[in-house]
C-alpha cells in the first residue's frame, strides 16, 4: 500500500496507471477520473463511499457491504445512492453484526463481490471519491479487485477524517502544539457533532456514506470556500 | 439491492404531514430526497429565484423573511418551507436563512405534486390546514410593522456574570449577592474553544438561579463546599439577542422558567429575568399608573382617565400582544380603584372593620380592554355588624363605583357592583355563597359564573381573595354536576358562524350588520377555558395562564389547548385592533361590533378558523363534562 504525500501528482499517476492496466473496467476508471488539482471544489462531482468489513485486519478481513451516494457541495443525491451486501471470505464477527445491523442470513444469501464490481466502478468513475478514514476503503477495494481481476485500484480521495484533523490542528494553534494539548476526536460521529449534524441510529455502509457526505459539506462550509482548489483537499 | 434510508424515513414518519403517509410512501420519499447543509447565517433561498423543492428541516433553525426584510416565520426541526413558492409560481416568496447550522431534506416538486394528488391529508396540510395558517398569522401579526417593538437585547443592562464549574456553592451565592443578580452562568475552562467565532459558546455549560440554591442546596442539606456543577441546570434554553421581548415572555411562560440567557450566535452576552420583562412591559403604562396615584380628587381622576385611550392605542401600535395589553389595562383599572378607595377612606375615615375590595370578570383575568363594565364586590371581616358598619361601606362603595363611572368604567348592567348590598358579604358568607353556587347550580348562579368565578383582590386584605380562589379551586374540581352546568353555560354563546362557515351577522343598534367579537368570540372562549381550569383546580385567572395549567395537566387531547390559545389571541387582537382603529382613525367610541367586510379576505379566513376552533371546543365540552359521564 503506497503512502500518498499530500502533494502527490495524481493526474500523472492516473496517466501511468491507465497505460499499465489491462482489465477494461480498471482502465476505464483511470481514464475517466477527476484529478485536476486546480478545479474549484464546487465544480467537482463527488461520491461518498463506505465499506463495512469483517474486521480491521488488512490481511485476514474482507468487505461485507458497500454503500455510496453521489453528491456535490450543494446537494446529496439519495436517489442515486447504492447499497450492496456481499459474501465475505472471512466469517462475520459478532460485533460487526451488532454494529452494522447485517445478519448472518443476509450475508449467507449475498452474492460474491464479483457481481458488484461493475456497478460499483461505474458509480465511482468520473467522480472524486470521499471517505472518512481513507486506508480502509483504499486497502480493501485494492485487495478485493486484485483477488478477482488480477489488478488492484489506486485512487485519489478526500478524507473527511484528515480534513477534521487539520481543522482541529489549526484550532489548537501554536501554543497548543507546544503544550501538546489533546486534539478532539476525529471519529465520524464526533466530527459531525461539531457541525450540529444529527446523530444517526443505523450504521450501515449507506448511512455512513451519507453521513460522510454531509460532513464534507459542513467542513467546506466552515473551513473552506466553494472555490477552494481540489489540490488543497485531496490526499 | 434497493437502497434503504432508514434514518431519513424514521425522521419523516415522526413529523407532519409525513406521519399520515403509508410506510411505502415514506420509504419512497426517503430514498428520493436530496440533502443539503447550511452553516448558520447563510442564505438558503433568495427572493424571486426559482424553487424546485419543498424543504424539511432535519436539524437546525431557519428564519424566513418578507421582501421588505421583516421576519415572517421562524422554523426549527421538522419545520417545512418553500411550499408557498411551489404552490404559487415556483419562485421563492419568502427568502430563507439558516439561523443555526441546518441540515435540510429537499423534496422535488414533481414528487411533491404527485404526493399532493395521491394523498388527501398530505395536500390538506399545505392547502387547508387552518390551525397552521392561523398560527402563522399570529406569528405574522406579532412580527409585522414592529419597528418600535423592543428586542430582548434592549433589556440587557449589564455584562454576563459567570462562575467556574468547580466553584463552591457558597462562592456562587457570594458572587450572586455581590453582583446583585438572581442567576449566574457556569463555565467550564476545559471545554474546547472553537476556532470559529460563530461557534464560540463562551465555554458555558450551565446556569444556577436563586431557585437552585434554595431547592438543590438548602432544601437538600447539601454541603456549602459542593461544586457549582453539581447543582447547575445543564439544558439551557437560549434566546437570540435579536428576538423580541414578547418571544422571551412566551419562552418563559411555556417552560415556566424565570431566567433566559441571551446569545449572540452561540455566545451568552447576558441573562434576562422575568422581573426585567415585567419592568419593560409596564413601562408604557407605568407613567400613567404613577399619574393616577398622584390625582387628588375624583374630578382630577376623571380628567386624567381621558388619556387611557391614547395609552391603549400606543400599545397596539407598539404591537404588544393581547396578554400584555390586557395586563396593562387591568393594572390601570386596578390603580383607579385603589386611588378611589384611598380617597374614600380619606373622606369617610378608616374602615370600622377590615375589608377587601375585589375585581371580577375580565379585569380579574387581566383581559380588560378599553370598553369595559365595572364588576366588583367587597369581602368583609367576619366581625362585620350590619347595623353598626353597613352605612360606612355603602358610602365607600358608592363613592368608588360612581368614581369609576366618571373615569369611563360603565356601571354594570347586571348590578354586580359593590354598591349593591348583596355583593358586600363577609368571608364566611362568601364561602357559603360559592359553596351554594357550586353545590346547587341554579340559573342565576350560572349567570354569575362567568363573572364571579374570575376574581382578584385589589385593595385591603387581598389575601382573602386568594383564600376564596383556593376554596373555589378545591370545591369546584371535585363536583361533577357543577362542572357539567358550567360546561352547559359555556356553550350558550355560540360563535357567529353559519352552517356553510360564513359569518352570521346581527343587527345591533347603529351597526347594521356586524358581529360582536366579545360576546361571540373572546367571552365564550374564556368561558370554555374557565371550565377546564375549574376541572383541574387551577387558581390562575388569566385565560392564557389557565391554558398553561391545562396543558401541564394534559387535560385535553394534544394540541387542543394550543389551538384555543391561538384562537383567543387572534380574536382578541382583531378586537383590540378594531377598537384602536375606532379611537385613532374614526374618533369614535370604541365598541366590540365588527363589520367583517372591513377585514381582508385573509383575515376573514383566519377569523373563521378561530371561530371554528371555538365551535369545536364547545362541542367537546358537551361530551367531556356531561353530568352522567365519569370524570377522571
Amino acid at each position: 500500500m503506497a503512502v500518498h504525500p499530500s502533494k502527490f501528482d495524481w493526474p500523472k499517476r492516473y496517466e501511468q496507471l491507465a497505460e499499465k492496466s489491462t482489465h477494461p473496467l480498471i482502465k476505464h476508471f483511470y481514464q475517466s477520473t477527476i484529478s485536476n488539482g486546480s478545479l474549484p471544489i464546487s465544480e467537482v462531482p463527488l461520491v461518498a463511499l463506505d465499506f463495512e468489513t469483517t474486521g480491521l485486519n488488512f490481511d485476514k478481513d474482507d468487505i461485507v457491504s458497500v454503500g455510496l451516494v453521489p453528491f456535490n457541495v450543494r446537494r446529496i443525491f439519495c436517489k442515486h445512492s447504492q447499497h450492496w451486501v456481499v459474501q465475505p471470505r472471512q466469517k462475520l464477527a459478532e460485533e460487526s453484526i451488532v454494529i452494522h445491523g447485517i445478519t448472518h442470513s443476509e450475508v449467507s444469501e449475498a452474492p460474491d463481490f464479483t457481481s458488484i464490481m461493475e456497478p460499483l466502478l461505474d458509480a465511482l468513475q468520473g467522480k472524486l471519491i470521499v471517505v472518512h478514514f481513507a486506508p480502509i476503503e483504499r486497502y480493501f477495494l485494492f485487495q478485493a479487485l486484485k483477488a478477482r481481476l488480477g489488478e488492484g485500484l489506486e485512487f485519489a480521495v478526500i478524507d473527511t477524517l484528515e480534513l477534521e484533523r487539520r481543522a482541529l490542528k489549526a484550532k489548537q494553534g501554536l501554543l497548543g502544539r507546544l503544550l501538546n494539548t489533546k486534539l478532539g476526536s476525529v471519529r465520524l460521529a464526533d466530527s459531525r457533532s461539531r457541525y450540529s449534524l444529527p446523530v444517526y441510529q443505523n450504521h450501515n455502509a449507506l448511512n455512513d456514506a451519507i453521513a460522510t457526505a454531509e460532513l464534507l459539506q459542513a467542513q467546506i462550509a466552515y473551513h473552506y470556500r466553494p472555490d477552494t482548489p481540489l489540490s488543497e483537499l485531496i490526499v | 439491492m434497493q437502497a434503504e434510508h432508514i434514518d431519513i424515513a424514521q425522521f419523516l414518519k415522526d413529523h407532519a404531514p409525513f406521519d399520515d403517509l403509508p410506510d411505502e410512501a415514506i420509504n419512497k420519499l426517503a430514498s428520493q430526497v436530496e440533502i443539503a447543509y447550511f452553516r448558520a447565517g447563510t442564505q438558503i433561498l433568495n427572493y424571486g429565484e426559482d424553487i424546485a423543492d419543498l424543504y424539511v428541516i432535519r436539524t437546525g433553525a431557519v428564519e424566513m423573511y418578507r421582501r421588505d426584510g421583516d421576519l415572517y416565520n421562524r422554523l426549527t426541526i421538522g419545520g417545512i418551507f418553500g411550499q408557498m413558492g411551489l404552490l404559487m409560481n415556483r419562485k421563492v416568496r419568502f427568502p430563507a436563512k439558516a439561523l443555526e447550522d441546518t441540515l435540510v431534506y429537499c423534496i422535488n416538486v414533481e414528487l411533491f405534486n404527485q404526493y399532493c394528488d395521491q394523498f388527501d391529508a398530505f395536500a390538506d396540510f399545505f392547502e387547508a390546514d387552518g390551525n397552521v395558517r392561523l398560527h402563522q398569522a399570529i406569528v405574522e401579526q406579532a412580527d409585522s410593522n414592529d419597528l418600535t417593538t423592543a428586542k430582548v437585547k434592549s433589556l440587557l443592562h449589564r455584562d454576563v456574570v459567570t462562575v467556574a464549574k468547580d466553584a463552591t456553592v457558597q462562592m456562587v451565592a457570594q458572587v450572586m449577592t455581590q453582583e446583585s443578580v438572581s442567576s449566574v452562568l457556569v463555565t467550564d475552562a476545559d471545554k474546547p474553544i472553537s476556532d470559529d467565532p460563530d461557534d464560540d459558546d463562551g465555554q458555558v455549560v450551565g446556569i444556577i438561579t436563586d431557585r437552585d440554591l434554595r431547592s438543590s442546596v438548602i432544601a437538600k442539606g447539601l454541603s456549602y463546599e459542593s461544586h457549582a456543577q453539581q447543582i447547575m441546570q445543564t439544558d439551557l434554553l437560549l434566546l437570540d439577542s435579536n428576538a423580541y421581548v414578547f418571544e422571551a415572555v412566551l419562552a418563559m411562560l411555556r417552560d415556566n422558567i424565570h431566567h433566559l440567557p441571551i446569545v449572540v450566535k452561540k455566545k451568552p452576552i447576558g441573562v434576562i429575568s422575568l422581573s426585567d420583562i415585567l419592568r419593560y412591559e409596564s413601562q408604557s403604562s407605568l407613567l400613567l399608573v404613577r399619574g393616577i396615584l398622584a390625582q387628588q380628587s375624583v374630578e382630577d381622576l376623571a380628567h386624567y382617565a381621558r388619556q387611557l385611550p391614547n395609552v391603549f392605542v400606543r400599545m397596539v401600535n407598539e404591537d404588544a400582544n393581547s396578554h400584555m395589553i390586557g395586563t396593562a389595562m387591568a393594572v390601570i383599572g386596578r390603580t383607579f380603584k385603589q386611588r378611589l378607595l384611598d380617597l374614600a377612606e380619606e373622606q369617610f375615615g378608616p374602615p370600622p372593620v377590615p375589608y377587601c375590595f375585589i375585581a371580577l370578570g375580565s379585569m380579574a383575568r387581566d383581559e380588560q380592554l378599553i370598553v369595559t363594565d365595572q364588576d366588583n364586590a367587597i369581602i368583609l371581616d367576619n366581625s362585620f355588624d350590619e347595623s353598626m358598619h353597613d352605612d360606612y361601606f355603602q358610602k365607600l362603595a358608592d363613592f368608588v363605583c360612581d368614581g369609576l363611572a366618571e373615569c369611563g368604567y360603565r356601571y354594570c348592567d347586571g348590578e354586580i357592583m359593590a354598591s349593591f348590598k348583596k355583593w358586600r358579604l363577609t368571608r364566611e358568607q362568601w364561602q357559603e355563597q360559592f359553596a351554594g353556587w357550586i353545590a346547587e347550580p341554579k340559573p342565576q348562579a350560572l349567570l354569575h359564573s362567568s363573572i364571579f368565578f374570575d376574581l382578584d383582590g385589589v385593595y385591603g386584605k387581598t389575601k382573602w381573595a386568594d383564600e376564596l380562589k383556593r376554596f373555589i379551586a378545591k370545591e369546584g374540581r371535585s363536583n361533577k354536576r357543577f362542572l357539567a352546568n358550567m360546561a352547559a353555560n359555556a356553550r350558550n354563546r355560540t360563535p357567529p358562524l353559519g352552517f356553510f362557515k360564513d359569518f352570521v351577522l346581527e343587527h345591533n343598534g347603529q351597526h347594521k350588520r356586524s358581529m360582536n367579537l366579545k360576546r361571540r368570540g373572546t367571552a365564550p372562549l374564556s368561558d370554555v377555558i374557565r371550565v377546564h381550569a375549574l376541572a383541574i383546580g387551577s387558581r390562575k385567572q388569566n385565560s392564557f395562564e389557565r391554558l398553561e395549567d391545562i396543558i401541564d395537566a394534559k387535560l385535553l387531547p394534544e394540541g387542543k389547548a394550543q389551538d384555543l390559545r391561538d384562537a383567543l389571541e387572534y380574536i382578541a387582537m382583531i378586537r383590540i385592533r378594531h377598537q384602536a382603529w375606532q379611537i385613532e382613525m374614526l374618533d369614535e367610541e370604541p365598541d366590540n361590533d365588527l363589520e367583517p367586510h372591513l377585514l381582508s379576505p385573509f383575515e376573514q379566513r383566519n377569523l373563521k378558523e378561530a371561530f371554528a376552533i371555538l365551535d369545536k371546543a364547545q362541542n367537546f365540552l358537551k361530551f367531556r363534562y356531561s353530568a352522567n359521564s365519569g370524570m377522571k
